[in-house]
């Protein structure tokens, strides 16, 4: 053998699963926004997998004798007209509005990326179909064609991820058409096709994984909105009703009495809100990080 | 030569802060640029000879600093200097010229516009003679008729003459000193002597100075006074470009020579001194024809003019005839041979490669593998043919051909598993790690990303995964083009000593002459899709027939032997 080996640069052989954490942990702490942004993360998460059992109050259970109090150490985030605990109905809200977003988002992910990444990959009919498809329904107000949708199909939980799905299938399928268009003719994808891999087989092992980490950062900014989407619906009267615990319910039923006074029935389930939505946006960039092999160096 | 230097660069150290602590990238750089004098800083991808220059210009990036050392230009201080001085000082007295001209130009605005407004901006100008001063700079890079080019936009130029507008640019307030980082690569051998020729003259008749940094030390040292041999961020020699090449002193400049590709020697001549010999081989075996290309043509379709009104009336305009990218070429590989593919962009080498590579598929003509005709398989439902194993590829760009979310185990693998029987388990990994060893690939990266290995280890897992299945032809489409040339020596090493093992036939692609001489049995030279000239290494080389290969052998930088 003539080969002399060049100095490689020095860099831990570390094996997969014990490398990706070790990533995370490094890019959530290198930028505290994303180590924040995390924590409201996994906070929400535990309010939605537990919630219904720490909560101090049952939250359908009224008790006219208590209704409408300002917050106390007994009812932290006070009470609503018919005497219901606001911080038991807001924790145990979270499962419902994360569940919408995380199936909804889901949903949208598998169809509309994949639909985008056909379009790129193959071009043609293919490209224009899925094209018009997400141009017929950019030209609808999302939230006018989501209340169209929700009010047609019925009004279940089932209805708003699909209308919330449908409204965010250009965003993806366009997001992904345009990737996959980049790496069609990319060295590592006509490789591919020299070692015998089907289009199919390229265009999953090779295309996919390489446009996950931006489509990474799109399913963080579509969680917030979805959020935002599905309390919109309920907030309207569409999608999920009273009297079950929802934040965008919540909003709407303390609107009413914030010209009495009585804030605090709309802002504690409002400021939920909010804060999940800032946390999914804030997580986008440090889930990118993560997910992307380049930046662990 | 006046006593006061234009330029001392004095012990400057340039720190970057990373993830890992801080990195020097430099370490005690002395440079001095006197005046009229051009200076080439010489040195492989990661010696420092960038940083150097951008430590001079004060471009570096937010992380990097000066932590020692001083630059002076003139009598001016230019650690200490303020932000606002450095910009009166760039452009005005020292601009720079990059690497890849298309980045530096605005894609959406005409070139002659971009010339007027740094003139305005330097007050070199003013509105009544701006144009014609802007016409008159595009005159002195020598571009033609540069009053219609004016208003051309950068995407409508080639890229040597993107090149002459950004000289024009940085030439256009008259600096006193002009930085060249790597004006010439990603250029074609004529086009670089072209441009090259062109910067030379115009700063020995404005008696400016100037630094040409470049990793190729021929071109250094045919253009250069003084030549700064930079590695690893040090400088290892400094020395007239006459010396250097007579006798250079550093190991490491001995190390560079030796590795750069030059007439009259052999592939094992590129390696350091005390690398063993190989054992001498056996006659070279060339067998019956493997490949056979008769009449290749690819056409590609003109793209149409936009609509006019009048062409929506009136008479269609006739249909241009399409684009012939390959122009009816017709050439033989046979068993054990290595056939060079010479040529400049554009001459429809890498084309004419990938049709045989059955990636893309030919207007007409016939391909012949092994007697059976492969061009009528089409290109989508090659990859499922049986022969695909025996027609593999090496790809010019070792980092972009290797999918990033790989490991290299799994994309030595890939092959083996689509079509080599493997199913995983001990087998598989045996066979990697012998495929690791035989490319050289020390085995502890095979669980590593591609973003993790230098370039050198990229192509070899390149050809690991090339040679998996023991192929009977592989295309080298410019293999070592993106390598440093110590690299390159040693690719081009193992690529032989592969061939000679497992009595492959390679179809080389290359725009340097030097490299294919050295790795191929005969030549092919082409251009704009037609064959010039084919024959043996040597003939093509010694004495070349068409008048287009002596030109593209005249254009290689000669250092002054």
């Amino acid at each position: 053998m003539t080969a002399v080996t060049e100095t490689a640069p020095a860099a831990p052989p570390a094996s997969g699963l014990v490398a990706t954490l070790r990533h995370a942990r490094h890019v959530i702490g290198e930028n505290p926004v994303t180590g924040l942004s995390f924590g409201l993360f996994a906070l929400f998460l535990i309010g939605a997998v537990i919630g219904p059992w720490i909560v101090p109050y049952d939250p359908l259970e009224s008790d006219t004798a208590q209704a409408l109090q300002a917050p106390t150490w007994a009812h932290w985030f006070g009470t609503d007209q018919v005497g219901r605990d606001i911080f038991s109905r807001v924790v145990v809200a979270t499962r419902l509005d994360m569940e919408i977003a995380i199936f909804s988002v889901a949903l949208v992910f598998v169809v509309g990326g994949l639909a985008g990444v056909a379009a790129g990959y193959f071009g043609g009919w293919t490209d224009r179909i899925v094209g018009r498809l997400g141009d017929t329904i950019m030209a609808f107000p999302l939230f006018v064609l989501a209340m169209g949708i929700v009010a047609a199909l019925g009004n279940t939980v089932t209805n708003i991820v699909i209308a919330t799905a449908i409204v965010n299938f250009p965003l993806y399928a366009r997001i992904a058409r345009s990737e996959a268009n980049i790496r069609r003719e990319a060295g590592f994808v006509q490789a591919a096709r020299l070692t015998g891999n089907s289009e199919m087989r390229t265009v999953l092992t090779q295309i996919v994984p390489n446009i996950l980490p931006i489509m990474m950062v799109q399913m963080s900014l579509t969680m917030g909105y979805a959020i935002l989407n599905a309390a919109g619906l309920s907030f309207i009267g569409l999608g999920v009703r009273p009297p079950t615990p929802e934040w965008g319910i919540m909003v709407a039923e303390g609107a009413a009495f914030i010209v009495s006074g009585e804030w605090w029935i709309a802002l504690f389930p409002g400021l939920a809100l909010m804060l999940a939505v800032f946390c999914f946006n804030l997580m986008g960039d440090g889930l990118r990080d993560i997910i992307d092999p380049q930046r662990r160096t | 030569m006046s006593a006061v230097p234009l330029l001392e660069v004095k012990d400057l150290t340039v720190e970057f802060s990373t993830r890992r602590g801080i990195v020097q990238a430099v370490e005690d750089v002395n440079v001095t640029v006197p005046k009229g004098e051009i200076v080439g800083i010489v040195g492989e991808s990661g010696s420092g000879k960038s940083v150097t220059s951008y430590a001079v210009m004060r471009i570096l990036d937010r992380v990097g600093r000066v932590a020692r050392g001083t630059i002076t230009y003139t009598s001016l201080d230019l650690v200490g200097a303020s932000e606002p001085e450095m910009r009166d000082l760039r452009g005005r007295e020292m601009s720079m010229i990059f690497q890849n001209p298309r980045l530096a130009l605005n894609p959406i605005r005409k070139v002659g516009k971009q010339l007027e407004d740094v003139l305005l901006q330097h007050a070199q100008a003013d509105a009544r003679d701006v144009k014609r001063k802007a016409i008159g700079l595009l005159e002195q890079v020598r571009i033609a008729r540069p009053e219609e080019r004016y208003h051309a936009y950068p995407f409508e130029l080639s890229g040597g003459m993107c090149q002459r507008i950004v000289i024009a640019l940085a030439l256009a307030c008259k600096p006193q000193l002009l930085i060249a980082d790597e004006p010439t690569t990603g250029l074609d051998v004529t086009t670089q002597k072209a441009v090259m020729d062109l910067v030379v003259d115009l700063v020995r008749a404005r008696g400016m100075s100037a630094i040409l940094i470049t990793h190729d030390l021929g071109l250094a040292a045919a253009y250069c006074d003084k030549v700064v041999v930079m590695e690893k961020g040090r400088v290892v020699e400094t020395a007239a470009s006459i010396d250097i090449f007579q006798a250079p002193q550093a190991a490491y400049t001995r190390k560079l020579m030796r590795a750069t590709p030059r007439p009259g020697i052999t592939l094992h001549d590129l390696l350091p001194e005390e690398t063993p010999a190989p054992t001498p081989k056996a006659p070279h075996q060339v067998g019956e024809p493997l490949l056979t290309v008769e009449n290749l043509v690819k056409e590609y379709k003109r793209q149409a003019p936009p609509p006019t009104l009048k062409g929506l009336f009136g008479k269609k305009p006739e249909p241009q005839p399409p684009f012939r990218a390959v122009d009816g070429i017709s050439f033989t590989v046979n068993k054990g041979e290595s056939v060079g593919l010479v040529g400049e962009s554009g001459c429809g080498k890498s084309t004419t490669s990938t049709i045989v590579m059955r990636l893309i598929d030919p207007s007409g003509g016939r391909i012949l593998f092994d007697g059976q005709d492969i061009g009528a398989v089409p290109a989508r439902a090659f990859a499922l043919s049986p022969l695909r194993k025996r027609i593999q590829m090496v790809f010019q760009d070792p980092t972009e051909s290797l999918n990033p979310r790989y490991t290299v185990s799994r994309a030595i693998a890939d092959p083996l598993l689509r079509m080599g029987g493997f199913t995983g388990g001990a087998r598989l990994r045996d066979k990697i790690a012998e495929l690791a060893t035989m490319v050289g690939l020390p085995l502890e990266l095979l669980d590593r990303f591609p973003h993790q290995l230098s370039g050198g280890q990229k192509a070899r897992v390149g050809i690991a995964r090339a040679i998996a299945l023991n192929p009977d032809l592989v295309i080298l489409d410019e293999p070592t083009a993106a390598l440093d040339v110590s690299v390159q020596a040693v690719v081009l090493n193992l690529l032989q000593h592969l061939k000679e093992t497992l009595g492959m036939s390679y179809l080389f692609v290359s725009h340097d002459l030097h490299v294919v001489r050295l790795l191929c049995d005969r030549v092919i030279v082409m251009r704009q899709g037609a064959i010039v000239e084919e024959g043996t290494a040597e003939q093509v080389l010694e004495a070349p027939k068409a008048d287009y290969t002596r030109e593209l052998i005249s254009a290689i930088p000669h250092p002054p032997v």
